[in-house]
């Protein structure tokens, strides 16, 4: 068995000690000098055409340096190579209440504030779309003129032979799920901080910084050369700390653009952070989905067919809609066995915050409906749900019918656990009344196995510099955003160098210093940039070990680096995983002896030399190599990268992430408040690198997926967010947070460093039909609308027993749910929205800009 | 608006700073001094980012006028350690993964510092009642606990907190 020494160890996050002393700096806490402040003035028109922009008065304000407008820069972008549809603030046209119109650059806040109340804007109102299935048929006022009928894609796949597979079912049932808005809510608001500098040739405008809170510097490089017209290279993004992320800062949002605009035009350092609200107008988190799910099983509840029909509600924007849409199809494979699939996905555009990335990209909803559906059959067919599952498990190493490749497969001990754990077997269906279990799995990728930018550049570039000081310094381009990835690296590298932790310096998320790397997203940085820095380490550590097996007179296969020393074998020490400081383990150093050479070196250690120093082995090698560096890359193997149908990119991954959970809740039938007592997690990460930091992922999912079931919904009217603020948007508080007891499976993945995978993502789409198929459990109604709020859970239970229907759901019954309702059928806000929205009533009576 | 001078002390030094009398506590400590510990999550006082002590009771600075804190002690995150090392707590936070993003932290320091010197020996109920004052949207807060739970065990055996790797 292998031994690690820094691997499988729980530690502390590198960063940790700035974090809780509040010394770390995130892009909010910087400032330049002569910085200005930069506001923006968003849109209170769902859909308008901009028909006149007057800045004059606003420009005449002292203290204001510079205003603009979509004109200054007109290039269209989008983090989709094929969703160039947004241009950094509008051109000619709004799409949403919030859209972005202007931008003020100013000395102080209060000034800009002012001056944006100063700009005058007409618009000309036009029909808006807040539904998508009413905006799929629309067929003029369309939200982009190249996409008829509000369409941004549709995807039509067909794997296997679905008729014949529903023609041998024993058992079809099919229904409609609705899934409602939900967003990030990060805590940390979006902020960017650009300033250009003179370039001293030309003694003109030259390169540009920028500091922004993003989870992928490079591509923001990326678009920003593209909207200003730049060359990459005279572009240098800087990730500072950021908090948080969960996907929302995994493309491009409009602050970053608009701030590097004004900052040009203001020829000063400009720097925009997103109000509370603003965040929520930026969203690009999960849209609205509805989900008509078909699944055939023979009766012992093995699955035969499945037809599944996706229509997500976008937004204004393409955002990463694309993606998502194909998600939603590609991972109904890959967890269970499904031989026969037909899937028809629909991302509709509609008048409202463009939807893109959030945690579980694109298979939380239908994992939903999936799970609910299977425990719907399992209820029909009188099968124990767990066992239903076990019996559909794939078989690995495999390819699924849509082309995707499994090797590790955790989901069959995922499932054992938590049965064994929660006592499943003794204790369902015999708790107390109004108390029940339910269960349900999940799974998500490790990373793209296909980059969104088509190309064959490595996903992940790691490089490693160690000098006579015998400090490792490691360069990636991975985004650490609060999950660990600076940790990972510094654990990954010490552990092949066989050195201590406080040794290595990682350098991150630095378009100048750090190799290119696609960012933190789609549960990627552990495995790819993890193998590459892996290999680097490797790359790095050849040279060391040459070099000391030379002055220990043995073969470089008997050199072996741990315990912060190099070793002959046979030596080595016993202290078998103790992580030591380099003090501990001083090598006797007299100071200013490793800059001086070799020779005092070499007279040092002659008569000792079946050990030395970590500084030793490092000096002896610049020495004999004349430098020390290494470099690692890592791109996905091509029988990885999936099938050949349109659309077959996406889903891919050279690993899977599986989890399996069950969830205890207790449902009061008076006022439909569903309380849930305990969720038992298992995850398979494929190892553990840093278990305190897998737990911590997958407890954090496991908390999202539960606010989503329970309370986490965004509430719409005409297209006016109600509720953008974080008491409104309810997500969990201490005391509505049960226990969740995880437990980490490990599969060891054989591709995954270390044989590790995803820990982030992947928990959280079982949580919510966990939830519901309990709430099944405790009271026998079916839910098939989430957020199960307490309006939805006593119209459903008022509904069973045929009493009056309950107003705030508008007499809808959520078991049977058609379609997305204005005001969701929740009132656990009483709703806010900006001022200048054309249907407030404070705004009765002022200059109107043309009502709807 | 004309800035008015006025005195604050906070983290045991006195200031004298001119600011506008409607300047927000936070914006001042963040602006003024520099002292960035202290975040903004929300505008409006639902997420406990800001949380600083005033005179030993945790408020949220993001809508406390400056001006009006003249003569009373500040403390924020920045003043919790001594800056020669970690406070038990902010070790523990490190050590049991309490803290992720790190964004809502501070305000969380500030939070259980209190909590911890008014009830040494807090209920599981009464951690979850005092910390619902403040938003994290990383950790679900379990691996909060642990640490909360690891402070005080460490504080009643009177040993040296030995945190690192205690669990798993």
């Amino acid at each position: 068995m292998i031994t690690f020494s820094v691997i499988g160890k729980s530690v502390a996050m590198v960063d940790a000690a700035g974090k809780t002393t509040g010394a770390g700096k995130y892009t909010d806490d910087f400032s330049l000098p002569g910085m200005l402040v930069g506001k923006i003035l968003h849109s209170p028109y769902p859909h308008a055409l901009i028909k006149r922009i007057d800045t004059s008065r606003a420009r005449a304000l002292d203290g204001v340096i510079a205003i603009v407008t979509g004109e200054d820069a007109p290039n269209r972008y989008g983090i989709l190579p094929v969703g160039h549809d947004e241009t950094a603030l509008a051109v000619g046209k709004v799409r949403y209440v919030g859209d972005n119109v202007a931008c003020v650059a100013a000395v102080n806040e209060e000034i800009a504030d002012q001056a944006l109340e100063l700009i005058e804007v007409d618009y000309e109102p036009l029909p808006a779309y807040f539904d998508a299935e009413e905006s799929m048929k629309a067929d003029s006022d369309l939200i982009h003129e190249n996409r008829p009928n509000n369409i941004e894609k549709d995807y039509h796949h067909v794997f296997g032979n679905p008729e014949k597979g529903f023609a041998e079912a024993d058992y079809v049932t099919e229904a409609r799920y609705l899934a409602n808005e939900v967003t990030h809510a990060a805590m940390e608001p979006h902020s960017t901080l650009a300033s250009f500098e003179i370039d001293p040739h030309t003694g003109k405008r030259g390169r540009l910084t920028v500091w922004s809170s993003t989870q992928v510097p490079y591509y923001l490089q990326h678009k920003l050369s593209l909207v200003l017209e730049l060359p990459m290279s005279q572009l240098r993004v800087i990730k500072p700390l950021v908090g948080g992320g969960f996907g929302g800062k995994s493309e491009i949002i409009p602050l970053e653009i608009i701030t590097a605009v004004a900052a040009r035009a203001a020829n000063a350092p400009v720097k925009i952070t997103y109000t509370r609200e603003e965040v929520f107008w930026a969203h690009r988190g999960r849209p609205r989905t509805i989900i008509d799910l078909k699944t055939g099983v023979k009766n012992d509840g093995r699955i035969t067919s499945v037809d599944c029909k996706v229509i997500q509600d976008g937004g204004a924007y393409c955002s990463y809609g694309v993606v998502t849409i194909l998600y939603s199809g590609a991972l109904l494979g890959a967890l269970y066995d499904i031989p026969n699939i037909r899937y028809d996905g629909y991302r509709a555009l509609t008048n409202k915050p463009a939807c893109g990335a959030m945690r579980g990209h694109g298979t939380v909803n239908v994992r939903f409906a999936f799970e609910s559906q299977m425990d719907e059959i399992a209820a029909t067919l009188n099968l124990d749900p767990a066992e239903m599952r076990r019996l559909n498990l794939l078989k690995p190493p495999t390819v699924t019918a849509n082309g995707l490749r499994v090797l590790s497969y955790g989901l069959p001990e995922c499932i054992d656990q938590v049965v064994t754990r929660s006592g499943w077997k003794e204790r369902r269906g015999k708790l107390p009344k109004g108390r029940g279990l339910g269960m349900a799995c999940s799974h998500y990728v490790s990373g793209a196995a296909n980059s969104i930018i088509r190309s064959d550049m490595p996903h992940s570039t790691v490089n490693i510099k160690i000098d006579r000081d015998g400090g490792v310094v490691v360069y990636t381009g991975a985004s650490e955003i609060g999950q660990g990835s600076d940790t990972m690296t510094a654990q990954v590298v010490a552990e092949v160098l066989g050195c201590s932790l406080s040794r290595i310096k990682v350098i991150a998320a630095d378009t100048d210093l750090t190799p290119i790397d696609l960012g933190s997203y789609s549960s990627r940085v552990t495995f790819m940039a993890g193998n590459a820095a892996l290999r680097a380490a490797e790359d790095v550590k050849k040279d060391i070990v040459t070099a000391a097996a030379r002055r220990m007179n043995c073969t470089p296969e008997d050199v072996v680096m741990r315990d912060d020393r190099v070793w002959k074998r046979g030596a080595a020490s016993t202290r078998m995983g103790a992580i030591s400081s380099p003090a501990e383990v001083s090598s006797g150093h007299v100071d200013g002896q490793i800059l001086r050479g070799s020779v005092l070196q070499t007279r040092k250690q002659e008569g000792s030399k079946n050990n030395m120093s970590f500084e030793e082995a490092v000096v002896s090698a610049i020495d004999f190599h004349g430098g020390l560096t290494g470099t690692g890359s890592y791109a996905p193997p091509v029988e990885a990268r999936g099938g050949k149908h349109k659309g077959a990119g996406v889903g891919p991954s050279p690993a899977y992430s599986y989890s399996a959970q069950v969830a205890e809740v207790s449902v009061d039938e008076e006022t439909g408040e569903v309380m849930v007592h305990k969720v038992w997690a298992a995850h398979d990460c494929g190892r553990a690198l840093n278990p305190v930091a897998v737990e911590g992922q997958v407890i954090g999912s496991v908390w999202m997926g539960l606010g989503q079931a329970l309370q986490e919904e965004m509430i719409w009217k005409h297209g006016l967010l109600m509720n953008p603020g974080l008491l409104e948007y309810r997500s969990p508080s201490s005391v509505e947070s049960p226990e969740i007891e995880c437990v980490i499976v490990e599969s060891v993945d054989p591709e995954g460093p270390f044989g590790a995978k995803e820990a982030g993502e992947g928990s959280l789409a079982a949580t919510i039909p966990a939830i519901s198929n309990a709430i099944y459990d405790a009271v026998g109604v079916r839910l098939r609308e989430a957020p199960f709020t307490p309006e939805r859970v006593l119209a459903a239970l008022r509904a069973k027993r045929g009493m009056k229907k309950i107003e705030m759901t508008e007499g809808v019954d959520p078991t049977q749910p058609k379609s997305f309702r204005e005001h969701g059928g929740s009132l656990w806000f009483r709703g806010k929205g900006p001022e200048r929205h054309p249907e407030d009533p404070a705004r009765h009576g002022a200059a109107a800009g043309g009502a709807r | 608006m004309k800035k008015e001078l006025i005195e604050l002390r906070v983290n045991g030094r006195t200031h004298e700073l001119a600011v506008q009398p409607n300047s927000v506590l936070l914006d001042v400590l963040r602006q003024e001094l520099n002292l960035t510990g202290s975040k903004r999550g929300c505008d409006d006082s639902s997420c406990g980012a800001c949380t600083v002590q005033v005179d030993g009771v945790p408020m949220l600075s993001c809508t406390m006028l400056a001006a009006s804190f003249q003569g009373y002690e500040i403390m924020t995150v920045e003043g919790i350690s001594d800056g020669a090392g970690l406070a038990a707590l902010q070790k523990a936070y490190g050590d049991f993964g309490g803290s992720q993003c790190g964004y809502c932290t501070p305000g969380f320091m500030i939070t259980v510092r209190w909590l911890l010197a008014n009830n040494p020996d807090p209920t599981e109920e009464e951690i979850r009642q005092a910390l619902s004052s403040n938003l994290c949207r990383c950790t679900g807060y379990s691996q909060m606990y642990q640490a909360i739970r690891a402070v005080i065990e460490a504080e009643r055996t009177d040993s040296k907190p030995e945190l690192a790797g205690a669990k798993l």
